[in-house]
């Protein structure tokens, strides 16, 4: 069953559009990236889904149900939205403990998720004092007590250290080959690139790709073959050049062998022949360039 | 439910502010009680009455229902102000649900607290004043009515806190509310204004720890105003936290 299924979902704040008809599914087994630039509405996205604001229309089902209706939420869906939003005075394993408690989860699932994320030590510490890394972990902590199905996390990575990076990318792949669903959100391209299989983009509310990550960077039309040779005039006669520059030539609709082909047919040298890929950064860049809520 | 509840007394009881304001609701119950008590012995004439012992041992109540508002506002407020209700409600996402384990909870502790708060109070301002005689039941009625008297007051908090959102603006409306206002209240003039001064929050609430009515008033029928008082506060609280984002 699709875990997370929005259709036609939409927010407005006043006059403002945070997110607009919106319609996505979240599959299980993999690790889905929910990408867009800042105030694209993806936090916006992910609290609608949890119940915690009402969609302006449009509706958005987990595990089939809206979240409201789920009767121990804790043991399908865990999530961390803001690693900051605990109170300060409470220590981690009493914070721990009252989530628990909420959805009847047993006691000793509060010292395996404090081992698992590595807060064991500091369990007795009241959480104000804590790091940004280290209620990152908290958080996690809080996600995982009820050994949900479902997992979303809003910008894990956020203010981590990379050993605190790699930590969480590892996590979510591991938790995604146990064949649960992962929904992480993030502003951050080149951390998609290394953790998600799937990409839902979103831009000024609005779904811009839902699609592989390998296919999104294919789809993108950032792609070329650099050409350079000394006799580049010639060589600019022969094949179909989309961009002139003084010391080589772009070319998007031919590939690296027809343009060798010709240029060796033609006995011209060449000093270069480069199918330039596009990063998923720069794809990313493109799609989303229209879609920037603040351009510097 | 059951599980709501459990989380909701880890809630309070793991936050120092929670348990010291518990414990300065005691204190000055006590505390009060012995300074008053004190002064009661040193000028009066002859033995004081009964229940002029007791009356004089729960004048800290005024302060206590201070503490105690203060209190029902924190329940709340704080968990708005860190952002930890996000967290509740992902965990208990029927928002009337969470409110009501949130009331279950705060009624229950504060009812043992003050209670046991008050009749210590009345034990030391009795040791210490010794009146001729002492009625057991006027004590147990005594007790009673100030834990019901400062839990609803701290349930008015706890509206307020849900209705506001904001700790200073909620502790502010209800310090104007229980303290503030049914003293101007009192200055209004004419049989209109002794009707409004006599059913305005406290002036009517606070009838059920003195066991006296006032002119319109007895002391359970003066509770029941204040109640409606407190109700009106937590079902407007109610209202809108059903309808906002978190």
């Amino acid at each position: 069953m699709t875990a997370i299924r929005a259709r036609n979902l939409s927010k407005r704040y006043g006059g403002t559009t945070a997110v607009a008809d919106l319609s996505f599914d979240v599959e299980p087994g993999r690790v889905t990236g929910f990408l867009g630039p800042n105030g694209a509405g993806k936090s916006t996205t992910m609290r609608m889904i949890l119940g915690l604001d009402r969609p302006s229309g449009g509706s958005v089902l987990v595990d089939g149900r809206p979240y409201h209706e789920l009767s121990h939420p804790l043991r399908k869906v865990g999530a961390l939205l803001d690693a900051k939003a605990v109170h300060g005075g409470r220590s981690a394993y009493d914070h721990l403990l009252a989530i628990a408690q909420s959805n009847g989860i047993p006691a000793s699932r509060v010292n395996e998720v404090l081992e698992t994320v590595g807060l064991r030590e500091v369990a007795k510490r009241r959480v104000g004092g804590f790091s940004l890394g280290m209620s990152q972990r908290l958080g996690i902590a809080a996600a995982l007590l009820g050994e949900p199905e479902i997992l979303l996390f809003d910008e894990p990575v956020n203010g981590l250290d990379p050993d605190g990076i790699l930590w969480i990318r590892t996590l979510m792949r591991t938790l995604a080959a146990e064949g649960r669903t992962v929904f992480v959100s993030s502003h951050l391209m080149s951390e998609m690139a290394l953790t998600a299989d799937h990409l839902i983009v979103i831009g000024k509310g609005s779904l811009i790709a839902d699609t592989s990550v390998t296919e999104f960077i294919a789809r993108s039309s950032q792609g070329y073959v650099r050409v350079r040779s000394p006799r580049l005039a010639e060589v600019a006669e022969l094949i179909k050049v989309s961009e002139r520059h003084p010391d080589h030539l772009r070319v998007t609709a031919m590939s690296t062998l027809e343009i060798g082909t010709i240029t060796a047919r033609a006995g011209i040298p060449l000093e270069e022949l480069t199918c330039v890929r596009p990063s998923l950064e720069a794809a990313y860049m493109e799609l989303t360039k229209d879609s920037l809520e603040f351009t510097s | 439910m059951i599980d709501i509840l459990r989380s909701e007394w880890t809630k309070i009881r793991s936050v120092r502010s929670t348990v010291w304001t518990l414990t300065v609701t005691a204190v000055l119950m006590l505390g009060f009680s012995a300074l008053l008590s004190a002064a009661a012995n040193s000028t009066a004439d002859g033995p004081i009455p009964g229940d002029q012992a007791i009356k004089s041992s729960l004048s800290g109540g005024m302060l206590a229902s201070l503490s105690m508002a203060t209190l029902g506002v924190l329940v709340i407020s704080s968990e708005y102000r860190t952002g930890g209700i996000r967290t509740s409600l992902m965990a208990v996402p029927k928002r009337m649900s969470l409110l009501t384990g949130k009331i279950m909870a705060f009624v229950a502790v504060s009812m043992v607290v003050c209670a046991v708060a008050a009749a210590g109070a009345i034990g030391i301002g009795v040791a210490i004043s010794r009146p001729p005689s002492i009625e057991m039941g006027e004590v147990a009625r005594a007790s009673i009515g100030s834990g019901l008297y400062l839990t609803a007051c701290g349930l008015f908090g706890l509206g307020l806190g849900t209705l506001i959102r904001h700790t200073p603006g909620a502790i502010v409306a209800v310090i104007a509310l229980i303290l503030v206002l049914p003293t101007v209240a009192n200055q209004l003039p004419g049989a209109w204004g002794r009707t409004v001064a006599a059913y305005f929050t406290t002036n009517a609430g606070s009838l059920v720890v003195s066991g006296q009515g006032n002119d319109s008033l007895g002391p359970w029928s003066g509770f029941a105003v204040y109640l409606a008082w407190v109700a009106a506060a937590v079902i407007s609280g109610a209202v809108l936290m059903r309808r906002r984002d978190a």
